[in-house]
């Protein structure tokens, strides 16, 4: 643990990238191979279940500490994090321990079958015997959520340094349902084994948003493949020994949600990858986004939601064909397997679906397209160089995003809250108000776009001007205008004003606009596409 | 029924029977300040008392004041009432102000710490029987470290950064933090060099406190010559042009908001030494039992949750008042940037 400890104060101790890949580095070339895997799997978010719940965790902690809970609960939300806000309270201790991160780590995994009691003692004496970072690192473990600014990108930059393989062959190694208790350091990262690869995914490629005067530099017009960006969820679709897999591109396993492509097995051979977008798609036509929130949050799939909430699979590029990777053929060529596979089968009766490249001849033309976008329930025009391979995460270059205007709105500030981790302590996140006949209705949450030095003036002016308190939550005196900008619009029974926004955040602080000139509910329903 | 002996209005905490304000924030006639920094020591009274110790400092921010200068432990009687300031131990020269009217005793503390740091004369416990407290870090999670294991951090981590070939750049306002890291900074390791802003405030203060020996940087100091060296600057030059010039450099911190993992990320501060000039938990704690006070009035800081802990846990008389010493200092950011 000290070793392990000590890594994450380094990581956590610098802003420089090249210092946390070296730190990184250092670890990989030292720690032994089960402290490895383990790290790998923190850093890449796959920590062991919580063994004991956050609520005995605060109660145990204030217990040791002689404060009443409720002073735990008030220093919390001035922290800002569970496993720092223990940490903090708990009586100072200078111990180090000897354990090995691997050893703390399985001790975690067998705490979760102990009896109250012996879960108790066990934070108890560990607590005791760990110094301050320690005993963070070790509650961090505890309660998951690992961010310290680590991306899994940096961190298979540095294994790939000390183990001379090359990065992109370590994140597709580190994609898919392993987990350390299933695997070893040997067998994930150093040995080749072809069973492990049957549901494995290829890592996603993503593209950036274009610059401004982007035209000017792509080249001629004529090189580029131009789609839609539709608005669903982008996913990867295996299907390898007749077996259907379905990826998220936050890396998460999601076959059993999308139950209806299983229907894929019929008409698509085995060895075949395809990349593209899932969206609910109800009486012939592409749904709005907020539909597949019901599909999203469910664990269980009822014949019902199904029924009332059906989706497809759009397809965008083929990454594996006939058991062959083909990332590294022109896009081009590989929309040409992948259209021709498609075209050949019933769409409506699979759920599968092209998402048709287009070509123009000029800007105008694209930006024409691009106009037609909400019309068309798209995000926007999707840019890809027709000799690009599929490249790994997010690259410049031959793919670019070329997303329509937002939607914006002037609304009110009424009640804030304290942020989360580097935001701690800082009031950033904000409620925005609309004049609904001459009261303000909530509509809508954003936490960013404004930059630093205006969050702690917003936060300055929040302190000063609170009405009312609500545990971590403050009511303002409405004062300040924001513009807000949003990616889409829906009505909702869910949400107090019937309206829900999609990725809401603060475009600008409009200083110059008293509250009697910020929007009102119908200017909003207005947005809402008809 | 008498009014309270100390009050709280719109412009400070006033003594209505002396008719006398006590850090006023807005101008009044007649005022006391206990130390230095600014937002004690506001501009615009006709009349300043202050420890003596305190006089060069705030002349230096205030300029030509008029100003009566006092001893720790001195009394003077105003209109009946007797006053005396005694040694807060927040930075050098800060005291606290004792308040008595027919046997009844009030302390205000200003700001201040209980450990001796080896520079500000060391906090005295006043009895009383109501204490006036800041509170600015009244929560379980501030526990401070003895002053020599930080310093020892400090030292060590500068050492590394000179072997490593790189300039260290610590942080820390310039009216007692700054005075404070000169104070206990290993000079074997190499030279100290100065921002204007501390280098003019440690001028002053030098008459009466004794220091290590200081380099102003000025336009014509050279990259090369400072190289491996240790820079104090106010936080404010973090991020600021005049900085980029020592590249490669190393910065940090040293403040009591230093233990928040999110303060230092915030500010892209390359390391955070928690280094505080006010008490910590149980530094206002202690220090609250040893007036002997009944009831505790909490000025600044978390005010609300330490004023609950105290009646609820401790069953002290204890209330909140507003003022303007850096409302809710929980601003982290504004907090070390402005408290010079």
């Amino acid at each position: 643990m000290k070793d392990f400890a000590q890594l994450i104060k380094k990581l956590d101790s610098t802003n420089k990238t090249n210092e946390k890949v070296a730190a990184l580095t250092e670890y990989f070339q030292n720690a032994n191979d089960a402290d490895k895997l383990w790290t790998i799997a923190i850093l890449s978010h796959r920590r062991p279940k919580r063994p004991v719940n956050t609520t005995l965790l605060r109660l145990w902690a204030t217990e040791i500490s002689g404060i009443p809970l409720w002073l735990f609960e008030e220093s919390y939300h001035i922290v800002g994090d569970l496993a720092e806000t223990i940490a903090l309270v708990l009586p100072t201790s200078e111990e180090h321990s000897e354990k090995s991160l691997s050893q703390f780590v399985s001790e975690i995994i067998e705490l979760r079958t102990l009896p109250e009691e012996e879960k108790k003692k066990y934070l108890h004496d560990n607590w005791l015997a760990l110094n301050y970072f320690e005993r963070f690192v070790f509650n961090k473990i505890l309660t998951g959520s690992f961010r310290i600014g680590v991306s899994q990108k940096l961190m298979t930059r540095a294994l790939s340094k000390a183990t001379g393989i090359d990065e992109d062959i370590l994140a597709y190694k580190l994609m898919g349902d392993w987990t350390p208790e299933k695997t070893t350091y040997k067998k994930l990262i150093l040995e080749q084994n072809e069973e492990d690869y049957l549901s494995k995914p290829y890592p996603f490629y993503l593209a950036y948003a274009v610059e401004d005067n982007f035209q000017e530099d792509l080249g001629p017009i004529t090189d580029w493949s131009f789609e839609h960006k539709w608005d669903g969820i982008r996913s990867q679709v295996i299907i390898r020994n007749d077996e259907v897999f379905v990826w998220s591109r936050g890396e998460e396993l999601v076959t059993d949600k999308y139950p209806e492509f299983q229907n894929f097995l019929k008409v698509i051979p085995n060895g075949t990858v395809i990349d593209g977008e899932i969206l609910p798609f109800g009486e012939n036509e592409i749904g709005n986004f907020n539909a597949l929130q019901t599909r999203i949050g469910r664990k269980n799939i009822s014949k019902a939601l199904l029924k009332k909430t059906p989706v497809i699979l759009n397809t965008y590029d083929l990454l594996e064909w006939q058991g062959e990777d083909i990332r590294q053929k022109p896009f081009s060529e590989r929309r040409n397997i992948l259209d021709a596979m498609i075209q050949k089968i019933n769409s409506e009766e699979i759920g599968l679906y092209l998402s048709e490249t287009m070509g123009f001849e000029t800007w105008e033309e694209a930006a024409a397209e691009r106009n037609l976008s909400r019309e068309k329930r798209s995000e926007g025009l999707m840019l890809k160089r027709k000799d690009s391979p599929y490249l790994v995460g997010r690259k410049k270059g031959d793919w670019w995003k070329w997303k329509i205007d937002p939607f914006t709105i002037d609304a009110v500030l009424t009640y804030a809250m304290r942020g989360h981790g580097r935001r701690a302590n800082l009031y950033t996140d904000y409620t925005f108000a609309l004049w609904d006949e001459g009261e303000l209705v909530t509509f809508a949450k954003a936490y960013s776009g404004l930059t630093d030095a205006e969050f702690r003036q917003v936060d300055a002016w929040i302190k000063r001007n609170t009405l009312e308190r609500f545990g971590p939550v403050r009511s303002v005196t409405p004062h300040h205008v924001f513009e807000i900008a949003f990616e889409g619009i829906a009505e909702s029974s869910r949400h107090k004003s019937g309206i829900a926004t999609r990725f809401p955040r603060i475009l600008r602080w409009r200083k110059d606009k008293p509250i009697e000139e910020a929007n009102t509910l119908s200017d909003l329903k207005a947005l809402i596409p008809k | 029924m008498n009014p309270p002996l100390l009050a709280f209005n719109d412009k400070g905490i006033y003594c209505e029977k002396a008719d006398v304000y006590i850090d006023a924030w807005r101008p009044v006639d007649k005022c006391i300040v206990t130390h230095g920094h600014a937002d004690h020591s506001r501009w615009g009274h006709k009349q300043y008392i202050t420890h003596y110790n305190n006089v060069p400092i705030i002349r230096h921010r205030l300029g030509e004041i008029s100003v009566t200068g006092k001893n720790w432990n001195e009394t003077f009687s105003i209109n009946g009432v007797k006053f005396s300031l005694h040694p807060a131990g927040h930075i050098m020269a800060s005291s606290q102000v004792r308040v008595e009217y027919k046997g009844e005793v009030w302390v205000f503390t200003g700001d201040f710490k209980t450990e001796d740091d080896g520079l500000a004369e060391i906090y005295e416990p006043v009895k009383c029987h109501t204490f006036i407290t800041e509170c600015t870090f009244g929560l379980p999670a501030f526990k401070w470290e003895p002053q020599a294991d930080v310093f020892r951090d400090i030292n060590e981590w500068w050492a590394t950064n000179k072997s490593e070939g790189r300039t260290s750049i610590l942080f820390g306002y310039s009216l007692g933090k700054a005075q404070r890291l000169l104070k206990h900074l290993d000079t074997s390791i190499g030279k100290i060099y100065t921002h204007g802003a501390v280098e003019n405030m440690t001028d002053v203060v030098r008459a009466n406190y004794n220091l290590p020996e200081t380099t102003l940087i000025t336009r014509d100091t050279s990259k090369e010559e400072i190289k491996g060296n240790i820079i104090v600057a106010p936080p404010s030059a973090h991020g600021s042009t005049w900085i980029r010039r020592f590249v490669p450099y190393v910065t940090a911190s040293a403040s009591g908001w230093m233990t928040f993992r999110g303060a230092r990320r915030r500010r892209a501060i390359d390391r955070g030494f928690v280094l505080s000039d006010h008490a910590d938990w149980e530094g206002l704690l202690s220090a609250i039992e040893a007036t002997g006070c009944e009831k505790v009035i909490a000025t600044h800081g978390y005010t609300d949750i330490f004023a609950r802990y105290l009646r609820e846990e401790l069953s002290y008389d204890a209330r909140t008042e507003k003022t303007q010493y850096e409302e809710e200092n929980a601003e982290i950011d504004k907090k070390i940037e402005n408290e010079d």
